[in-house]
């Protein structure tokens, strides 16, 4: 039982119950766990959605996301980290993303949680193109999840 | 010799993933991201476009880089659209 960070860039679908054990097994000092994980909605910008296609940088994406974990674990006390993220074709409701976190107390475990996310979204190196009814269409960055990583600074 | 990748929309816009470009250019060497990206810009309409700062984010040996970042041979150099997983 030891304390771990675990980074995966997946295409097949990951077990939440499965990822949650790993996490609260590695330690009996943690009080607090916080898990996120990410879906693909239905609705983007008013079209429907029927699927979603990832693309990555297979060489750069697990550097930044370790990059980003190891950033996290300097701004806070935290005990495993986890973070795996689907890559390939998706459908509407399937998992895209799970981020779990682990500390002593819960206010770390929150705040390291968002803070993976928010630089996730900005930083690691992945790219989502929806099938919608009128076709293909490439998601366009959002100014508001750029501004969220800005406000950690 | 260097490396250089195309990701996301701006690999289907111009129709390349991955290509080999000389870090000597006649007289001149490639000496920044800045330089390289001219010389890419020079290929077309749509790579000027869609290669401009601002436009395309670049990662230089994978790391995140800017248009001053120095270059030498050998290196892989990778332009995309802002990313967005999660």
């Amino acid at each position: 039982m030891s304390h771990f960070t675990h980074i995966n860039v997946q295409t097949q679908d990951f077990d939440f119950a499965h990822e949650y054990q790993k996490l609260r097994n590695s330690s009996n000092s943690d009080g607090a766990l916080v898990t996120f994980v990410g879906l693909v909605r239905d609705l983007n910008l008013q079209q429907s959605v029927s699927g979603l296609f990832l693309e990555h940088y297979p060489a750069m994406t697990n550097k930044v996301l370790t990059q980003i974990v190891e950033q996290a674990r300097s701004k806070w006390q935290l005990g495993s980290v986890s973070v795996i993220h689907r890559v390939g074709q998706l459908n509407v409701s399937d998992q895209i993303v799970f981020v779990g976190v682990t500390s002593q107390h819960r206010q770390s475990a929150y705040h390291a949680n968002e803070f993976i996310m928010d630089f996730l979204k900005t930083q690691a190196p992945f790219w989502k193109k929806e099938t919608t009814e009128q076709g293909d269409k490439w998601i366009e960055a959002k100014s508001s999840d750029t501004k969220k990583t800005e406000d950690w600074s | 010799m260097l490396k250089v990748l195309f990701f996301g929309q701006l690999k289907e816009i111009i129709k390349t993933d991955c290509l080999e470009v000389e870090l000597v250019q006649g007289d001149k060497q490639l000496n920044t991201v800045a330089m390289l990206r001219k010389v890419l810009q020079e290929k077309g309409e749509l790579w000027n476009e869609y290669l401009a700062f601002g436009k395309a984010l670049v990662a230089v040996n994978q790391e995140m880089s800017s248009d001053d970042t120095a270059l030498k041979d050998a290196d892989e150099i990778a332009f995309f659209p802002p990313v967005t997983g999660g």
